[in-house]
């Protein structure tokens, strides 16, 4: 079929537009990107936009030997593996059981769970809880108040509904337990699906702002959004020591340490990302189908 | 007589059989019981114990006697909050922000769905798209970094180029009257590509023979638009509008929490935020949690308002 001008027209507007939109959406890393990479003089003479002017990783080398932001770096890791363990270990196992017919009580157990997506006791009687069990700055307030997203546990438990009963019910004959089954068929099974559902907890996990913010208090436990905020918004950033800098190459300002730190914590998502996107929206349709 | 006491034969034989059936499920699920157990506790400890924690908000929360042995004060947090003139700016502010981006964020994704079922070569469509749900990903306090610093005044690029050509600068985050802006459209930013997900699904359910047979009547792509495909994605549509209006009084606290600051608390300070400062800052448990338990109600009734109505238009709901 032959196109009309009119129509030829709107496809080339139209990708137009989808180039301006990714133009706007990859704008800010490409902008943090060519500070952090450019040397000082261009930065503070305001003269770099999208391309590093005088290429240098001195701010890089800065921010990678600073203590602080090595210590983040290891507590976010530790509290994105810790947690996405137990995330995984309960919102599958509770999953499985909400997915079978079977189960006593079926009915009222989804209902409580599901109820606490419309109501919950918010933001102050959940610290006092923390604070009672004696969790604050530890480890653990980061990592079990928020062990089960009922979210991510419907989406699980969709997941586990659509294997056939046919396989767990020969292993049934062949004399396996529930217990037996979800670990030895069902759960290899569902590779795709937990690394779907891993990775939205670990996702969460790494960009985890609030509930570390209002439960640690040690900087020795900060992870890195927290070491983010304190540089790049509110700017706590001493100005770097240049007083022993003999090498031009080596200064750097304020700005490019704070567009290094947000670059050395986006890095990693930007990595994965491509990756990892895939299983994302399917976990979105799963999601979309269940609302 | 004869008959009553069949009756109460039958109610024994019953309440027996019952017993005997819940005895068979037990045994039955027994070991799903155990997978379940561990999950069962945390759903009790982590999110109904807060929940009974919330009758702090009829109390004056002293830490030494608990939630239990504090003293009942009624209403009175309550009335505190409604005699405070902060009360009414707050929640203005919290429906304003969610509002504004309801208006502006809800047709956002939609009309980049659209666009992009306009493209017909699949490498550039899955490019385009795959760009636009990266800032989804990307951290609030990220986000927050990037704004603050791009709009910064003295060494932000926007500043820059504002100055560049030929314009003043802006204080952006000192003066009140920008922040719903760039509330809004950092947030069309997040998740522009994120929203359409859904519909770009939506639009692939779509029958082909549809637009064949449009094709075939002479309609052109605008007509097959109109007439095709958005009454096909309508339902999808309703049931998400529905959705944030189930939602309008809960906004991304983390956000303004990152952005805020005392200068802008006059278009800035939400709900949350309020409660937060007096009550984790602050220490005024009882007031805080009297605020919050105001604003879960509220949600409360908003979400099963919208769930009826869902129901009610598309046989479809959330539960």
């Amino acid at each position: 079929m032959k196109a009309s001008v009119p129509s030829k027209l709107f496809d080339l507007c139209n990708y137009l537009f989808m180039i301006l939109l990714v133009i706007i959406m990859l704008f800010p890393f490409i902008h943090i990107a060519a500070i952090s990479l450019s040397s000082a003089e261009p930065v503070l003479q305001g003269r770099v936009s999208l391309w590093p002017i005088n290429f240098n990783v001195a701010s890089y080398k800065k921010v990678l030997s600073d203590a602080q932001v090595l210590i983040a770096y290891k507590n976010t890791i530790l509290y994105t593996v810790v947690g996405t363990t137990i995330n995984m270990i309960l919102t599958t196992m509770i999953a499985y059981a909400l997915a079978k017919r079977k189960m006593v009580l079926r009915k009222l157990f989804t209902f409580m769970i599901t109820f606490t997506m419309l109501f919950g006791g918010g933001m102050i009687p959940s610290y006092l809880l923390v604070k009672q069990l004696h969790m604050i700055n530890t480890m653990w307030a980061v990592t079990i108040p928020g062990a089960i997203s009922t979210w991510n546990l419907l989406i699980m438990r969709q997941f586990f509904l659509a294997i056939p009963e046919s396989l767990e019910e020969s292993a049934m004959i062949d004399g396996y337990n529930d217990i037996q089954i979800f670990f030895k068929i069902v759960l290899p099974l569902s590779k795709a699906s937990l690394a779907t559902i891993g990775l939205f907890y670990a996702v969460s996990h790494w960009n985890s702002f609030f509930v570390p913010f209002i439960y640690l208090n040690e900087k020795s436990k900060f992870p890195l959004q927290i070491i983010l905020r304190s540089m790049v918004v509110e700017g706590n950033i001493q100005p770097p020591d240049q007083s022993s800098i003999m090498d031009n190459n080596q200064f750097t300002v304020v700005q490019n340490i704070k567009y290094t730190v947000l670059m050395v914590a986006t890095i990693p998502i930007l990595l994965v990302y491509p990756f990892i996107q895939k299983y994302f929206v399917q976990g979105v349709m799963i999601g979309s189908i269940k609302g | 007589m004869e008959i009553k006491a069949a009756i109460s034969v039958k109610n024994k034989l019953n309440t027996q059989s019952k017993f005997q059936h819940i005895k068979k499920r037990l045994n039955q699920s027994k070991y799903l019981l155990i997978l379940f157990l561990p999950g069962l506790i945390y759903f009790i400890i982590f999110r109904y114990v807060p929940m009974y924690g919330l009758v702090i908000a009829f109390k004056k929360y002293e830490f030494q006697k608990g939630i239990w042995g504090s003293d009942w004060v009624g209403l009175k947090q309550f009335i505190i909050f409604f005699n405070n003139p902060q009360a009414w700016r707050i929640i203005a502010n919290t429906f304003l922000l969610s509002f504004y981006s309801l208006l502006f964020g809800f047709p956002a994704p939609i009309i980049l769905a659209l666009l992009l079922n306009e493209i017909k070569n699949t490498t550039s469509k899955k490019t385009f798209q795959t760009v636009t749900y990266l800032p989804h990903f990307i951290s609030e306090v990220i986000i927050a970094g990037m704004m603050i610093n791009f709009l910064a005044p003295t060494d932000g690029i926007i500043n820059k180029l504002i100055v560049m050509f030929g314009g003043q600068k802006i204080f952006f985050f000192s003066d009140p009257g920008w922040f719903r802006t760039l509330y809004v459209s950092s947030g069309i930013w997040q998740g522009i590509g994120w929203g359409a997900i859904i519909y770009i699904a939506a639009l692939a359910g779509i029958n082909p023979e549809l637009y064949e047979a449009a094709i075939v009547d002479g309609a052109g792509r605008w007509k097959q638009m109109i007439n095709i495909t958005l009454p096909c994605i309508a339902p999808t549509v309703s049931i998400m509008l529905i959705l944030r209006l189930g939602n309008l009084l809960s906004v991304g606290f983390e956000k303004v929490l990152l952005l805020y600051n005392p200068l802008l608390y006059e278009t800035a300070d939400v709900i949350s935020t309020f409660v937060y400062r007096r009550g984790i800052q602050g220490a005024d448990f009882s007031f805080a949690t009297a605020i919050n338990l105001l604003d879960n109600v509220v949600g409360l009734i908003l979400i099963v308002i919208a769930n009826s109505v869902c129901r009610k238009l598309n046989e479809t709901s959330l539960w």
